[in-house]
């Protein structure tokens, strides 16, 4: 069976082709396609230009996408979309070209949550069987362990999303957008070496990111090459605060943050498997934390690289014909999308 | 002295001093943060608890030292409150905020939910508790649920949340050993296990507070945990919240806030 995905919830528009040759053998990968939106150095990307930009890349990807697959449009089963959550005017504009596809082919729609899909997408490329997920990317922050048919919540983020903290602080400092910011933080903490008091809000399993981002914006004041240098930020030893220390020491106070709910989520479950699917679960210094941790657990952690961690159509294709398989579809005027939807509000028919 | 070993792959070399550990530790529980050992203070029959804290090696050394630190403290801040005010909890016997361990006084007994689970495989039906069995051959098990909710009361108005309140964190304090040493009288209760001290543990989250909206979230949370653990037994969590409604002034505040707790749950829809 063969699915074509479409993923459009923040500034990616990602399309993919994936093959379930049969129950016991591992789906294959046809082809995976993603354009990025990026806005310029010191801005966020607007849900009305990211629209534009999906519907100006849509038909150019599919189009690219099924020729390199090598399939006819016969082979294929399922049209699957993302229905939410994410951006409203991103999310339709996809939607709209899912549906119109399938008018045009006549296909069935399948309707994806985002969350489920990177959850499925990770679990099938790393093969972990039954492992608490950190789902953690620009717009969602969660620790969720599978029971009873449905992916559960056990912590999530209480205001914004971690990638929303990070992206907002490198907005902060005119960190560049591309390829993504939380990227160029990541290489600038690598640089860094002194370790900056934040704010650390852990509340049992959940977490909060807005007082973090809040004290760093105010740091990062501090730290204005502009300012005259006895002004500036120092360390207790006297030596002048850089962009790259306050970047490490974001990233070394928000991971631990993470890395102590998903701890807990283990502990309480009774699990030793973490998988960490989204955009930030690329980020190189959280899996090595996420490493640690679970080695102290004699259990192992599961990550994908970022062809298949940050937004893509692939995952949407993939658990779109889980669900598929299980008969169900999404008629065309149930076809709308969401911006709210959680991740334990599907039911996931296709697991024991 | 002995050092503290921990089960991970890397053994850390960290000494407790004398006098708060004189035999060996026999590890009790690993929770996500501490590990809780039993072993022995000044004599090697006084039991203690010791609850240590290890590096997390994830954590930047000075991250690490400054929540161990802040969080060691305000857990060992709370104790002493509790106890200068009057609310039965472990004492604390020692401890050392830098190196991460707490020595607690030990408590003999079980807790809350071992017990309720052995008052159902002797024969008690949660679901045949009406309201008339309360001063029935019942009398016992509402009477405990009613401790339970009076030790929650005393907690809460001294201005302490526990911040994780489940029926494993309520000890019941053993009586049983002194009741058979004596001819038992014809007014003994029938199961002299519900009758100990209810002693509150694991003090890991608390926080001070007053606020009657933290208080109504820590009910919450013992309410989900009875749920949990204990299916059936909603109209016996029913006589806990009585007695904290009774048991302090503001009780009453709390529960109508509890309400509104429910209905909002934990999990709000929220933005993608």
């Amino acid at each position: 069976m063969i699915a074509l995905g479409l993923e459009g919830s923040a500034n990616k528009i990602g399309i993919g082709l994936i093959s379930h040759p049969s129950p016991d053998k591992p789906p294959i990968v046809l082809s995976n396609l993603r354009h990025t939106y990026n806005s310029p150095p010191g801005e966020g990307f607007l849900p009305k230009d990211t629209a534009i930009h999906h519907r100006t890349w849509v038909v150019r990807l599919i189009k690219q996408a099924v020729r390199q697959a090598g399939v006819k449009i016969e082979d294929i089963d399922c049209i699957c979309y993302t229905k939410g959550p994410g951006m409203g005017a991103p999310l339709q504009s996809v939607a709209l070209a899912a549906r119109t596809l399938s008018l045009l082919w006549n296909k069935p729609l399948v309707g994806v949550n985002h969350c489920v899909g990177h959850i499925e997408m990770g679990r099938a490329i790393t093969h972990a069987s039954n492992p608490v997920v950190l789902y953690v990317s620009g717009g969602n922050t969660q620790v969720i362990a599978y029971s009873a048919q449905r992916y559960r919540i056990f912590g999530e983020t209480l205001d914004i999303a971690i990638g929303n903290c990070i992206d907002r602080f490198a907005r902060t400092l005119m960190i560049p957008n591309d390829p993504f910011p939380g990227y160029n933080v990541e290489q600038l903490a690598k640089k860094g070496k002194n370790l900056v008091d934040m704010p650390y809000a852990v509340k049992g399993m959940d977490v909060s990111f807005s007082g973090v981002l809040a004290a760093a914006d105010l740091l990062a004041a501090q730290i204005d090459e502009s300012l005259p240098l006895e002004k500036r930020l120092k360390t207790e030893d006297g030596e002048i605060v850089t962009k790259a220390d306050l970047c490490f020491s974001l990233q070394e106070t928000i991971y631990a943050m993470l890395v102590e709910i998903t701890e807990r989520a283990m502990a309480h479950v009774g699990s030793t498997q973490v998988l960490v699917v989204g955009g930030v679960g690329s980020n190189e210094r959280l899996q090595q934390m996420m490493g640690l941790m679970a080695r102290d657990r004699r259990g192992s952690v599961f990550a994908t690289d970022e062809r298949f961690c940050i937004d893509n159509g692939i995952m949407i294709a993939h658990a779109g014909l889980l669900e598929f398989k299980t008969g169900v579809t999404t008629k065309l005027e149930d076809s709308t999308c969401t911006q709210r939807f959680r991740t334990d509000e599907v039911f996931v028919g296709w697991r024991d | 002295m002995a050092s503290i070993p921990t089960p991970g792959p890397e053994y850390t070399t960290h000494i407790l001093p004398a006098p708060f550990t004189s035999s060996p530790l026999t590890l009790l529980a690993q929770g996500a943060e501490a590990l809780v050992y039993r072993t022995t203070f000044l004599t090697p029959n006084t039991p203690c608890i010791l609850k240590y804290r290890p590096p997390k090696p994830y954590r930047h050394p000075i991250l690490d030292k400054r929540l161990t630190r802040a969080r060691l403290l305000a857990e060992a801040r709370v104790l002493v409150k509790c106890r200068r005010d009057g609310v039965k909890v472990p004492a604390v016997l020692g401890l050392d905020a830098d190196q991460g361990w707490l020595v607690l006084e030990w408590v003999e007994g079980g807790n809350v939910r071992s017990t309720l689970d052995r008052w159902v495989k002797e024969g008690g039906q949660f679901e045949k508790l009406g309201e008339s069995s309360k001063d029935g051959e019942n009398k016992d098990v509402w009477e405990f649920m009613r401790a339970i909710g009076t030790s929650v009361g005393k907690v809460h108005d001294i201005g302490v949340c526990h911040g994780d309140l489940t029926t494993s964190n309520l000890m019941v304090k053993t009586t049983e050993g002194h009741g058979q040493a004596q001819p038992q009288k014809p007014s003994a209760p029938a199961q002299p296990y519900l009758t100990g001290d209810i002693i509150l543990i694991d003090f890991g989250l608390a926080t001070q507070t007053v606020q009657d909206e933290d208080r109504a979230v820590d009910l919450y949370v013992l309410e989900r945990a009875f749920a949990a653990t204990h299916p059936g037994a909603e109209s016996l969590f029913q006589e806990v919240l009585r007695a904290y409604g009774e048991s302090y002034r503001g009780g009453r505040a709390v529960l109508k806030k509890l309400e509104d707790v429910r209905l909002r749950g934990r999990k709000r829809s929220m933005l993608g």
